[in-house]
């Protein structure tokens, strides 16, 4: 059903009518009550990024974050196994860690004392005596979220009878596979993480990863800083075969290099960028023949793609990029660089290469991303104007095909990714 | 969690009227203003060839190379940049936030020769669309005494915020 929006109504309608298969109102970004509905109806519902297994290197190694607005730590058990606990002490809820990232025994509440091991179990209750007859320990551990995890992705859930990830995932799986390929042959590890806020609606950044059509306008200023070679390889809007497929579930594939799509699909013949010629030299030096330094400095920006996963987590290039939601018009972002994880005189220098990399374009003082930031400011501050005009997501709409794959696809600049996103949007907030 | 700083030592020796230390902080200084005011090439003549600007995300961070930064620039990463303010191609300097940064609580943390190594609190108050954002933090610079004060260059600056490994937002200028 399509509702004609109007100054009059525009107030009444239901939160999913806003959204329809070419525009949204853009009373989704501002107004609070959508807000609140959205954290329990999408973060609450499905499946939210939390980690990437190498954050979490051995056992006792913990990292702090969020889901939704719900504080969590992501711990390592003693045996390997991985758990999702909501940060609040079961006695009289103050949070047990406040540190990022580290490596405990277990966390032990500051208040009252009351401990518990990796896994969340309560384990000690300072002066029990108090509690005979009135409380056992049993069930009185941290609130444990389901936590399921594909190819080093470590999602978790507060809702316990939704499908498994790697159904939610579905097509996707094959990207998250690719993706890791940039490792070079080895496997991927983080290396550090850039986090920013801007004065926006969490879902104008959701839209962007997959969004081509912003890049040579926001991002003129960096392009013009790169080197010949990396521009070119950019040059994604005049090319055809620079696609978005909808991978369904609201993810979504933007193809700026199709080339750099499988990063395995070497014919030898795609020179490497010149400023890397030392480090050629040194991989050299290192015994590494010239396919196994293809591979590592091909990987350099990442592979050719963005992958956009519905709600809170993008595959982007060479790093991660999470959003959380901390009001309606707030939204802190992060950009967790990553490389291959190996021997360090190999891996180091490659890294050292990636981490300038990063730092050139993220991070709140990169090239690329205060620019995006301000585009998201105005997208925010612009929509509390004439509320019943929709913010269009129309672009490319009559070009879409359906892939050999059965993917809706189109061409980069295309809106495909926002349709994937607002379709699943509108499934998951509607009230049937 | 606190985050702390190596201990320095009680007191500097060296006065702070020394001519040498009041030469690197007139530098200092001079180098505030000309960054509230958005100077940006005038900036950049004030680093020597072979020096680093550095924002570490690790506020005890020592050897940036093989660890995430803020900003982590040479020579050419600088130039680059200051192209990157002045050329009217970035959105968000072009309507960067407007600044004003005090520098002081300055400590000498180290005289020999021509080089003065100083330790500041920065304060800079940065506005934009109703909104003052606060960004403070220790700076560690080192200077080279040229032949006189007109010849005098950064060849160090580590800027150390207190939220380094915190969500700052994005910004349009530099600290």
């Amino acid at each position: 059903m399509t509702i004609e929006l109007t100054p009059q109504n525009v107030y009444d309608v239901a939160p999913a009518d806003l959204v329809q298969e070419d525009r949204v109102a853009g009373r989704v970004y501002t107004d609070p009550a959508i807000f609140e509905l959205e954290m329990v109806k999408i973060f609450e519902s499905t499946w939210i990024w939390v980690a990437h297994d190498s954050e979490l290197p051995k056992p006792g190694s913990f990292k702090s974050t969020f889901v939704g607005r719900h504080p969590v730590i992501v711990s390592r058990d003693r045996k390997g196994v991985v758990h999702t606990l909501v940060n609040r002490c079961r006695h009289r809820g103050a949070s047990v860690c406040e540190k990022r990232t580290g490596e405990a025994n277990g966390f032990t509440c500051p208040y009252h004392a009351w401990s518990y091991g990796l896994d969340g179990k309560l384990r000690g209750i300072p002066y029990p005596d108090g509690y005979e007859g009135v409380m056992s320990k049993e069930g009185m551990g941290l609130k444990k979220l389901r936590t399921e995890s594909y190819g080093g992705m470590i999602f978790a859930t507060l809702a316990d009878d939704i499908e498994p990830l790697e159904d939610f995932l579905g097509d996707v799986k094959t990207w998250i596979d690719r993706f890791m390929k940039q490792g070079g042959g080895y496997p991927i590890k983080v290396l550090g993480t850039h986090q920013f806020r801007f004065k926006g609606n969490w879902k104008i950044q959701l839209e962007n990863t997959t969004d081509g059509y912003h890049f040579p306008i926001v991002h003129r200023s960096w392009m013009a800083s790169v080197d010949a070679e990396t521009a070119d390889m950019m040059s994604f809007m005049t090319d055809p075969e620079a696609v978005t497929h909808d991978l369904g579930n609201g993810h979504s594939v933007g193809q700026m290099v199709p080339e750099h799509s499988d990063l395995d699909d070497d014919d030898g013949t795609e020179p490497l960028q010149a400023r890397f010629a030392p480090l050629v030299e040194r991989l050299r030096g290192h015994g590494l023949d010239d396919a196994a330094i293809r591979k590592l400095v091909r990987s350099m920006h990442g592979t050719g793609f963005n992958l956009n996963l519905f709600p809170n987590v993008s595959l982007s290039s060479a790093f991660f990029r999470t959003l959380r939601p901390i009001s309606v018009d707030e939204t802190v972002i992060e950009h967790v660089a990553i490389g291959p994880d190996g021997p360090p005189e190999i891996v180091d220098e490659v890294n050292r290469e990636r981490l300038r990399v990063h730092e050139h374009f993220q991070g709140p003082f990169g090239f690329g991303t205060p620019d995006d930031a301000e585009g998201w400011d105005r997208v925010q501050r612009g929509a509390a104007g004439a509320p019943e005009l929709p913010i269009m997501v129309n672009r490319g709409l009559a070009r879409e095909k359906p892939s050999p794959e059965g993917w809706a696809t189109s061409h980069i600049t295309d809106e495909t990714g926002m349709r994937a996103a607002y379709a699943h949007w509108k499934q998951m907030m509607s009230d049937d | 969690m606190t985050d702390t700083l190596t201990p320095a030592p009680a007191r500097s020796a060296v006065a702070i009227d020394d001519p040498r230390v009041r030469r690197a902080i007139e530098l200092v200084w001079h180098e505030a203003d000309l960054l509230d005011r958005k100077e940006y090439d005038a900036w950049q003549a004030l680093y020597a060839d072979d020096a680093i600007y550095v924002i570490p995300i690790e506020r005890d961070a020592e050897d940036f190379d093989d660890i995430l930064n803020m900003v982590y620039d040479d020579q050419r990463m600088r130039a680059m940049r200051v192209t990157r303010m002045t050329e009217g191609h970035a959105i968000a300097a072009v309507d960067a936030a407007v600044t004003v940064r005090t520098v002081s609580r300055f400590v000498v943390t180290g005289v020999e020769d021509s080089v003065v190594s100083l330790r500041a609190a920065q304060v800079l108050v940065a506005f934009k669309r109703g909104t003052h954002d606060l960004w403070a933090g220790d700076v560690d610079y080192r200077i080279r005494l040229g032949a006189d004060r007109a010849e005098d260059r950064f060849v160090r600056k580590v800027v150390r915020l207190v939220d380094a490994d915190a969500a700052t937002p994005a910004a349009g200028f530099l600290l």
